[in-house]
């Protein structure tokens, strides 16, 4: 992929988290490694002055000219977007809903692959991300570590020999890592199992959240699972328990996925076309309906149901959908009412641009 | 029934959150719904820090915390009274000030106050060797409590001649 040179290019690619490929695509949406660092000689962002804060990211995007993964990646400074431009990172999840907000120098430098970027003097110095689509913890976590390797001669990161990483907030400090994978869970959901899986993941010691990260709403029955401590653990330990953790869930959602095949194949059917009819014809529907139904679509695909639409598909609108994405492709600012009107206009164009590519057909 | 966050509108819009291991069911009006979606999230867990030294500090008499609660950060100036507050913490020196309140937090939060991860290189040659000893001593502790004897032997073997080495080049080599 080449680097995208403006926020434009970047707006106009699909990020490569929604591409629907690698291991277990059906599920498992994509696989985030993030690493917090900071400079040993700064306070923590949120006690730094202004001008410390710009020696932050001028000394930070110097030190990415050494590293081969982030040298020519493209730099987008929050205080030269647009508070929708702003918001269009975070429904991208480049940014976090902290580094949205623009005031202070802050600032986020994508890679040319896309898959890494790096925030800057968000809550710390810097936050190191890996986001690839699929279930690949380990293709992840070599791409951030390899990253944080390459920023490490020129940077002076904070960090002590007991504690290791020193970060803003006592939760991160260690590795600073937080590995997670976004997964579509609508078997057991339905069957009702969610609650005992879930409970056995936060017994593990993982953290169950929903699309959007810390306190976000569970929408499509979508879920970010991500190692919860990050002090008396390796990297590679916490990441191949959230790996064996994960790879007993999916099992688990595969069995309950067969069970209610067997059982009620054609009210799953049922629900998985009249969730795409709604989608393919709807005239004004809300971003958290489109999630919804796109999660029964996906179950569909999932379950290889002839003539739905492919994954990329139900991946990009998840985030096309999305109000600031709606605000920036019409080119100024929506009502929650106008949204719902383009967003309806969008889904349906996107659904028959699928069909006549891949011959689909809607009545199966 | 009335939105939870905004108390004015008819609750449309009912969603599942989880928080401390709970979901529970939120019922909100469309306009605050659309802003919780995209907005929630970001201050909201200093107060899972607060809370938990809440629940720490039950024990301590009010002169007790009172006394905590001055001890500042010599570089940054942040009393850990703040710190309490907003759940941050100033700078790297902070955890050094604050290391004898920090540590009961960082177990509570952790189970564990020592690191076991990656290092920055410039920590050199020495260090990396007490951290890869470390990371032995952890690895034969596995391979006993499986029975790996075989195992164990080899990483003792290791971790024998890692020490070896350090007693004989005990001062750590700086790498550029």
């Amino acid at each position: 992929m080449s680097a995208p040179r403006s926020f434009e290019e970047l707006f106009t690619t699909t990020s490569p988290w929604l591409l629907g490929e690698g291991p277990h695509a059906e599920m498992v949406l994509s696989t985030r490694i993030r690493l917090a660092r900071n400079l040993r000689d700064v306070p923590f962002t949120h006690r730094a002055r202004e001008e410390q804060l710009q020696g932050v990211l001028a000394s930070v995007t110097s030190a990415a000219q050494q590293s081969a993964a982030l040298r020519d990646g493209l730099l987008l400074r929050m205080s030269e977007c647009t508070p929708i431009e702003r918001q269009v990172l975070v429904e991208r999840h480049l940014v976090s809903h902290e580094l949205g907000d623009g005031a202070r120098p802050r600032g986020i430098l994508v890679a040319r692959d896309q898959r890494l970027s790096l925030m800057i003097n968000e809550e710390d110095h810097l936050r190191l991300q890996a986001l690839t689509p699929g279930f690949q913890l380990a293709e992840a976590w070599s791409l951030a570590d390899r990253a944080d390797d390459e920023l490490d001669p020129s940077l002076e990161f904070a960090f002590s020999e007991e504690i290791g990483y020193l970060t803003s907030c006592p939760t991160n400090a260690g590795t600073g890592l937080r590995a997670s994978v976004l997964i579509h869970l609508p078997a057991l959901v339905l069957l009702e199992e969610i609650q005992q899986v879930l409970k056995s993941v936060m017994q593990v010691g993982l953290n169950v959240r929903g699309l959007y990260g810390e306190h976000s709403e569970v929408m499509g029955n979508l879920f970010q699972i991500s190692n919860q401590t990050t002090l008396g653990r390796s990297e590679r330990d916490s990441i191949e328990s959230l790996e064996r953790v994960t790879r007993q869930i999916i099992e688990t959602e595969e069995r309950a996925r067969e069970r209610m095949v067997r059982d009620a194949r054609v009210q799953i059917e049922d629900k998985v076309w009249r969730a795409y009819g709604t989608l393919r014809y709807c005239r004004s529907v809300h971003a958290r309906e489109v999630i919804n139904l796109c999660s029964a679509v996906r179950l569909g695909v999932a379950l290889n149901l002839p003539g739905l639409c492919a994954l990329r598909t139900l991946n990009e609108l998840l985030v096309l959908a999305q109000p600031a994405h709606l605000q920036r492709a019409h080119g100024g600012e929506l009502s929650p009412a106008e949204r719902n009107i383009v967003r309806a206009q969008l889904v349906r164009e996107r659904l028959a641009a699928a069909e006549h590519g891949t011959g689909a057909n809607p009545q199966g | 029934m009335l939105c939870q966050i905004c108390g004015k509108n008819p609750a449309t819009v009912h969603f599942t959150e989880i928080h401390d291991n709970r979901m529970s069911e939120i019922h909100v009006c469309e306009r605050c719904a659309e802003e919780k979606g995209m907005q929630a999230a970001a201050s909201q867990h200093k107060f899972e820090i607060a809370d938990l030294l809440a629940g720490m500090v039950d024990a301590m008499t009010q002169t007790d915390e009172e006394r905590v609660g001055h001890v500042q950060c010599p570089r940054c100036g942040l009393l850990y009274s703040s710190f309490k507050e907003t759940g941050r913490l100033g700078c790297a020196e902070c955890y050094a000030a604050f290391q004898f309140q920090l540590r009961p937090l960082l177990r509570r939060i952790h189970g564990d106050t020592r690191h076991r991860g990656k290092q920055p290189s410039r920590g050199g040659e020495g260090a990396t060797r007490t951290r890869q000893i470390q990371r032995l001593h952890d690895e034969l502790q596995r391979a006993v409590e499986r029975e790996d004897f075989e195992k164990a032997a080899g990483v003792r073997d290791e971790i024998r001649r890692l020490e070896a080495e350090q007693a004989t080049q005990p001062a750590p080599k700086a790498r550029p």
